[in-house]
Order: structure tokens, then sequence, then C-alpha cells
């Protein structure tokens, strides 16, 4: 299982937190990962003034925006469920 | 920094600020028993009979300052006895106001004719025949009729309060709801609340910057009411820059609750609501008939404390409000896995000092957990309102909820009487133990007639729309 934690701190969330977590959701929905794949929301993880932080499992991905997702975050999520189900 | 209301709060307030320099400084053992050279700083004594005994009762107060004992656990309310004044206690007594008047209301007002009169024409009241029911008071043109009750006995709604041996007065804990009514209105001081401060400190401090574990402050939404405009933001920053990692509205797990309670109304003819744990304590212990009507959704406190530590499973919790039975309910064995210390506005009041922090060169920081509905339960009738919202929100009818609003002890009584014998008239009762909501909490630093103005527009200001988009991502999390 891949956990996913998006920010949703104040800087974060102003960012967009949460139209990045639709986006993922749609993402997650689309690739049929919903079994391998679990999306919630953290406090905050103390990347605030770059972007919006992401932790994939123990990893922190920070300076993610919502334009820009399909090139920061979602190369490394598949990279992860390559690693793991190798799909 | 607003003035306290009174002055005892302002000397609880230094013995405090003291306590957590000390504590902040990792000199608490040693400095415990000077701390009365700061508060009195001369010999000559200012508020009691002399210097020594002023040092004495300092000492007493430090002493509960720096007493988060579970062990020896009795109630998070004590009474400092050396510093109970011993007021008298007669009751209803007919002064030298009385001017033997020819009416005479206060005689036809006695169901118990307890009134007699003098040669003078002057009133008497027979004791042996005395209900101190207070109607003769209340007629008496002249105002001549007193009610000589201590004020500590008065504030207590549920008679928890009783004289000892000594005529000190005395805390019944079975009766207790831990409401504080009593430490707000002592006019000596001489009840106070044992303080989570310390460990509060404590658990900053061995948390190395947030490294070992993170340290979340959960802040309840009638700091609004306590502080300018202006100013709110630059508190909340000088919360951050006590070493908190982050900051959470209280009023996140106030929507949440809402909610999970909305949820299970509509599933029970009637429900009486969770989030006071003094109304809670209250039924339990006064009401028992009625103790099934009472809702199992957690405190917003429990609620928020849960989802972050669910999102992150080593975080501590330090819950900050107005209240002091949030003290006791953090130990309640379903809440304390979620809440790991409960401060008060006045304990973070003299943290922020003794942490010389200057609130005016600070920018200011904001919140933005919570919506408008979450916000308003620090007023009395916002959770109702937030009920009908959620109803509202997932397409329900509004009239499935009829609600009974109750705040202030007196009006839980009625209206819990009434709920007693099936006549509440409504499906849920909304009960808060302080007058005007946790706005009206013992231990905020003030208590102004434009508090609730000022709930509502910090409501107004949250950043979520409503109550479903402020909980879309920590719904799953509070199962």
């Amino acid at each position: 299982m891949i956990k996913i934690a998006v920010c949703v701190g104040s800087s974060c969330h102003l960012k967009g937190s949460y139209q990045t977590i639709d986006l993922l959701k749609q993402y997650i929905e689309n690739h049929q990962y919903q079994s391998s794949i679990e999306l919630r929301a953290a406090f905050c993880l103390g990347h605030c003034t770059d972007g919006i932080s992401i932790k994939i499992n123990d990893e922190i991905i920070h300076g993610v925006h919502k334009d820009n997702i399909h090139t920061s975050l979602i190369p490394v999520i598949e990279r992860k469920i390559h690693a793991i189900y190798g799909k | 920094m607003k003035p306290f209301d009174t002055k005892v709060q302002l000397l609880k307030y230094r013995v405090l600020k003291e306590v957590a320099k000390l504590a902040i400084h990792d000199s608490l053992s040693s400095g415990m028993l000077d701390v009365h050279k700061a508060i009195i700083p001369t010999n000559k004594a200012t508020m009691r009979c002399c210097v020594y005994k002023e040092r004495a009762i300092v000492n007493e107060r430090v002493k509960l300052a720096t007493n988060s004992s579970i062990e020896e656990f009795e109630s998070w309310i004590q009474v400092i006895k050396i510093a109970c004044d011993e007021c008298p206690v007669g009751g209803y007594e007919v002064t030298s106001g009385c001017r033997g008047c020819i009416a005479h209301r206060c005689e036809q007002a006695c169901k118990k004719n307890a009134i007699t009169f003098d040669n003078h024409q002057k009133a008497h009241i027979d004791k042996s025949k005395c209900i101190e029911c207070g109607l003769c008071s209340k007629v008496c043109p002249y105002n001549a009729i007193h009610n000589f009750k201590r004020p500590c006995e008065l504030a207590c709604k549920v008679n928890a309060i009783t004289m000892d041996a000594d005529k000190a007065a005395s805390i019944d804990h079975s009766k207790c709801i831990t409401c504080g009514a009593c430490v707000y209105q002592c006019p000596f001081g001489a009840i106070m609340d044992k303080s989570e401060l310390v460990p509060a400190i404590q658990l900053i401090k061995k948390s190395r910057y947030n490294t070992k574990y993170k340290v979340y402050a959960v802040v309840a939404p009638a700091i609004a009411s306590q502080y300018e405009r202006e100013e709110l933001g630059q508190i909340l920053k000088a919360i951050k820059n006590l070493g908190f990692y982050n900051l959470v509205e209280a009023a996140l797990g106030a929507d949440l609750a809402t909610v999970l309670e909305t949820e299970e109304l509509l599933t029970k003819p009637v429900l009486t609501s969770s989030c006071c744990p003094s109304f809670v304590e209250y039924i339990k212990k006064h009401h028992p008939k009625v103790e099934k009507h009472i809702s199992h959704t957690p405190s917003p406190m429990a609620l928020v404390g849960k989802i972050i530590k669910t999102s992150d499973p080593n975080a501590k919790v330090v819950f900050i409000g107005p209240c002091i039975a949030k003290k006791q309910e953090a130990k309640l064995s379903h809440v304390k896995p979620y809440v790991d210390a409960v401060i008060t506005f006045e304990e973070l009041q003299a943290w922020i000092d003794a942490a010389d922090i200057n609130l005016s060169s600070l920018v200011p920081e904001h919140l933005d957990n919570a919506s408008y509905f979450g916000r308003i339960f620090a007023k009395s009738g916002g959770l109702s309102k937030a009920v009908i919202q959620c109803l509202k929100e997932s397409e329900k009818d509004v009239s499935l909820v009829n609600p009974i609003i109750a705040s202030g002890i007196d009006q839980c009584k009625v209206a819990l009487l009434k709920l007693s014998v099936n006549k509440l008239g409504g499906n849920f009762l909304e009960g808060m133990a302080c007058s005007g909501g946790c706005i009206g909490g013992p231990c905020n630093l003030t208590h102004e007639e434009k508090d609730e103005k000022e709930i509502e527009w910090y409501g107004q200001s949250a950043y979520e729309q409503n109550i479903h988009s402020s909980i879309r991502l920590f719904r799953d999390d509070t199962q």
C-alpha cells in the first residue's frame, strides 16, 4: 500500500491542496489504484514556502502545484507503484 | 494583552507566569519556593492581614499551578483553605435598610409566614421557617433584605460547595461538574484550578524542536473573543513561537462533531449534546434518568486530537481553551489517547509572557481548518445552527431537528427536568454549562458584551465555505 498524505496546513491550503487532492482522486480512479493507494491529509509537512508538500510513504515532495502534478508528483507515484506492484 | 476582568485573575496569572519562567529555564524545583518574592516584593501586606499569610497563599498557588498529578487525582478544582476568607453564610437577612414601612410587601410575599415585625415595624426573618426562596428580597422597595450567601456557593449551581468545620469552603467532588464558576467568582481567589502548564512546556522542550515528535496546539474558537481583531493573528503566531509545530483549529473538530451528531440525531428520538464536558457531567451526576439520551459523538477536542494522531501517530496534542472541565475530559479513557495536555487562555497568556515574546513584532498567523459553523460553537446556539446547516448540506429536511438551546446550568436544569418527563418540546438539547457558551468560560481573560459579536466575526472570516468542505478529508479518520 502506498500512503499519500497531502499537506493541508495554512500555506499549502491556500496554494490549492484540495484541488490537488481532487486531481489525485481522479488519477487514482482512472487507474483503478483504489486498493494500492491510500490518500489522506496531513496538517503540516514543514515546507511551507515552496508549493504544496506531499508525503509519499516516507518521502516528502514539495513544490507541487495543481498545474504541475503530472511532472512533479505522478512520476514519483508511478515509480513507487512499479517498484511494489510491478505494473 | 487585554486586562483581566479581576485582580484575582491577575494574581493567578502572575503566579502562573513565574512558574512558566521556571519551567522554561528548567529551574522549577530550585525556584518554586521563591516565587512569592516576585509576587510580593516588599514586606508590606497589600491583600491580606500580613505579608506572611500572603506569602503562604502564594506558595499554595504555586503548588496548584505545578500540580498536574493524576495519581492523587481528586479534582482539577481545589480550595486553598488558608486563602478562604470564611465569608458570612447567614442566608437571607433583613438589613438596617428596613424602614419599617406600612406596606409589608415582604410579609405578603412570604409563603412560609417567616416574617414578623418588631415594635418599630421593622421586619425580622424567622430562620426556623425560612426556606431561602428570596421572594421577600425581590419585593422590598428598599432592597433591605439581602442574601448573605457566599459568592462561591451562589456561583455553584449544582450545590457542590458547603462549609467545613473550620468554616472554609469545601467542594463535594461527587457533585462538582468542574465548570469552574467558583474559581472565577471567589473574590479572594481561594478556589483555583490545577494546571498542566508545566507538562505542556516540558512536552515542547523534550520534543527537541519537534524533531523527536511533533507537538500540535489545538486552539478553541473562543480565543477570538479574547483579543482585538488585529491582535489575534499575532497571538496565534506567538503560540507557534512557543515551539508548537503546528496549530489546528478545534473548530475543525466541531465541524466533524456536527456531522456525527446530526447522523446520530436522525437515528434517535431525542439527543442531548456532548461537546460541553461540564454539561455531560451534569447530566451524569444530577440527572441520571436522562443519561441515555447523551450523544455518543466525541467532543470537538477529542475528534481533532484523533485526526491529528491518525495523520501523525507520534504527535503530541495540547488543547488550549477557556475551560477547566476540558482538563478533566482529557483524562477520560476514551479521550486520553488523543490529548496530551490541556491549558487555559490564562495559562497560555502566562506562558507567552514568560517566554518574553514581543507580540507587536510578529507577522500574523492564520488558521484555516474550519468553517463558520465550527467556529461559532464557541457561543451558545452555535451547535444547533450547525446541525441545521448540516441537514441543509446533506439535502435533508431541516424540520428533522427541533433544537432547544440551554446556556448556563440554570437553563440546562429546566430543560433536563422537562426532558425527564418527556416534555422537552424538541428533539435536540444543546446544553452549555457556562452562560453564553464557551465565551463565558471560567478561564477566559475577560468576559465582555461584545464577545458574541467577535465570535460571529471570526466565524465569518473562516476559510472553509461550509461544514462538508471543512471535513472532506477527515471524515474517515473519525471512525
